[in-house]
């Protein structure tokens, strides 16, 4: 399932030397036991293919947990392959340890700085109650800071057998924040459209949640019509998205929970580029109903539409919101060319963020609300650039592939993932906002895209009882 | 008289092909009752050229299918002379036949943002629906609906590919 994975990351351009083992040998035999686990996972539509890392990540090793294996899952494994993927880690691989302890009583600091680990982090997992079917295990883990050689951070956590990949998660979120001081994303999830058999009389389209690592892929809607444009609500709980379900555009408001749908928007004309407000009450969209593309804003609970751009000749498209709330960033050709404008709701002033470059769409400002991320031309080819839009510095680009579009950023503002073409397929690309990571998630089903990351979630609860 | 000064336009348009169909308009008056599927019979009628293929979509005068796809350039919505004269064609039937009705698809190719995309195929099918309607068509026989990249017609990943999907689709319903 694994294709070209490996536990530890292999950035193009870090040193071997820096390594604790040479490359040869160990990463061949790494490689096997990667996909020797992988064979035992469930099959899932995406998979992980790690192309770049951070020159200098930092080193960690997340040892197998003692005790049994909740339904069937390596935690640590799980854990670990989190934090690869951030790029800023790299693990080890079991078979490389020289013990595996899994009480802080076996550590011994030694090992691992011989191994150059900063830190190492360990577990086990109990049987804390219930019979073999409604079992719930208790999970004990300790992060350790081996050159300091002490406790960093440490859990407990209380799950059933189905919740184990979202224990591995927590466990990875919470060594991402002791070390890094960053909030980790890995417990948040992916929304995307899978389209099978792409190009023939065939193809469909699935709606389809995933964890960000692509495991446990639920579809949400499946239609032979064309689905685009994914957006979460802030909460969570609700996804919208365009479907041409009808024949025609239609906008719809699906609960996760329930799996309920709504058509908010079924307007003559384009019913397009749908965005949750900050508070979720509100939903950005592009409506053409008044003769040609322009930005509306619904109230969700009233159905009221606030118009916000009036530009007869122009396109206005691909709203989305500021963090704070009181702006519209969107897409516009008034100029002539596709650029990228913000208008303040309260005041309607209007203002050109972009001027590099003769294309600049789908504009989506990170949680600074400072940083621009965009679809930009160059040289007739797509990137995903960004730019700070309190200064002229010029764009930064984070992907060197020709049409890369759709970008969605991570919650914590550390990742962002797009849509791109590899091998004759769609996938979607993950890049680190510092574009020093890099990984695709390609499918063996068909072609993925139109992204959309989750915000942060609350996620089931897993706090052991008295931890 | 307004009609007519646009049939002179639409035909000056055309060019001398049209003239043929300028000339049906004014003699067959009482064809507009008649289902549009069914071709009048060569042996009943003084100008035995039927207006429709076995499909119903319109034939020029000398009994070739009409075009009904029409290209544009990238990040265009521009129609080429050549197209006008072909909608100019279009434009003379679907007056003729006023109970007929088309739905007019804009397409894009891959490249750019989806709901550019979305809103640029709107602007493309716009384009031949105003050229329709200031030739006399009436609006409410012509709708447009927007697809953006959604449905190429050409799977490829290359500018041949692009070329043939950036279009508007005439599709007579």
């Amino acid at each position: 399932m694994l294709r070209n994975a490996t536990c530890d990351i292999t950035p193009r351009r870090r040193r071997v030397s820096t390594d604790a083992k040479p490359a040869g040998k160990g990463r061949s035999a790494r490689l096997v036991a990667c996909l020797a686990l992988a064979a035992a996972a469930p099959v899932d539509a995406l998979e992980i293919e790690i192309t770049e890392g951070w020159d200098s990540p930092t080193k960690i090793a997340v040892v197998p947990f003692g005790g049994p294996a909740p339904g069937g899952v390596d935690i640590a494994a799980v854990a670990s392959a989190d934090l690869a993927r951030s790029g800023q880690f790299a693990a080890l691989g079991s078979e490389n340890m020289l013990s595996l302890p899994t009480v802080a009583d076996e550590v011994y600091f030694r090992d691992w700085r011989q191994l150059g680990r900063d830190y190492l982090v360990i577990g086990r997992v109990s049987v804390a109650s219930g019979t073999a079917a409604d079992r719930v295990f208790a999970l004990d883990y300790t992060l350790f800071d081996v050159r300091a050689g002490r406790e960093a951070a440490s859990g407990r956590l209380s799950f059933a057998a189905a919740l184990a990949r979202d224990a591995a998660h927590r466990i990875a979120d919470d060594v991402y924040q002791a070390v890094t001081g960053v909030r980790g994303a890995f417990s948040t999830k992916i929304l995307y459209v899978l389209v099978r058999d792409p190009a023939s009389a065939r193809t469909s389209y699935h709606l389809t949640v995933a964890d960000a690592d692509g495991h446990r892929e639920r579809e949400l809607f499946r239609s032979t019509e064309p689905i685009l444009s994914t957006a979460w609500a802030p909460e969570g709980g609700r996804v919208a998205y365009v479907s041409f379900e009808t024949g025609r555009s239609v906008i719809v408001v699906q609960d996760l929970t329930t799996g309920q749908r709504q058509r908010v928007a079924e307007y003559k004309g384009i019913n397009g580029a749908p965005v949750f407000s900050p508070d979720g009450a509100k939903l950005a969209m592009s409506l053409s109903r008044d003769g040609n593309s322009e930005i509306y804003i619904q109230d969700l609970a009233s159905g009221d539409l606030r118009r916000v751009t009036r530009q007869p000749n122009a396109i206005d498209t691909e709203p989305s919101w500021s963090p704070d709330g009181e702006s519209l960033i969107f897409t516009s050709d008034r100029g002539g060319r596709p650029q990228i404008y913000r208008k303040d709701l309260k005041t309607a002033f209007v203002e050109r963020l972009t001027f590099q470059g003769e294309y600049n769409a789908r504009g989506r400002l990170l949680p600074d609300g400072r940083r621009l991320l965009y679809v930009h031309r160059r040289e007739r080819r797509y990137h995903i650039a960004w730019q700070d839009i309190e200064t002229d510095a010029p764009p930064i680009l984070l992907t060197e592939t020709a049409l890369d579009e759709s970008p969605s950023i991570a919650p914590n503002g550390m990742m962002m993932i797009y849509a791109t073409r590899k091998g004759g397929l769609g996938v979607l690309g993950a890049v680190s906002i510092d574009g020093r990571a890099r990984l695709t998630l390609p499918s063996r089903r068909g072609d993925v895209r139109e992204p959309a990351w989750s915000p942060f979630l609350a996620g089931p609860n897993l706090q052991a009882p008295g931890a | 008289m307004l009609r007519l000064m646009r049939v002179v336009l639409a035909a000056a348009a055309g060019g001398a092909l049209l003239l043929g169909c300028a000339q049906q308009e004014v003699v067959e008056p009482t064809v507009i009752e008649q289902p549009p599927v069914v071709a009048p019979t060569p042996i009943a009628e003084p100008e035995p050229t039927p207006r429709v293929d076995s499909e119903g979509n319109p034939l020029d005068p000398a009994g070739r299918p009409l075009g009904r796809t029409f290209y544009f350039e990238l990040d265009q919505a521009r129609l080429s002379e050549r197209d006008l004269r072909v909608l100019a064609m279009h434009a003379d039937y679907l007056r003729d036949f006023s109970n007929r009705q088309v739905t007019i698809e804009g397409h894009c190719d891959e490249r750019g943002t989806r709901e550019y995309n979305l809103a640029l195929g709107e602007r493309r099918a716009q384009a031949v629906q105003r050229y329709l309607t200031s030739a006399g068509v009436r609006p409410s026989q012509v709708e447009t609906v927007s697809y953006g990249e959604e449905r190429p017609q050409d799977a490829g990943h290359d500018e041949r590919a692009w070329a043939r999907n950036r279009r508007a689709e005439l599709i007579y319903r």
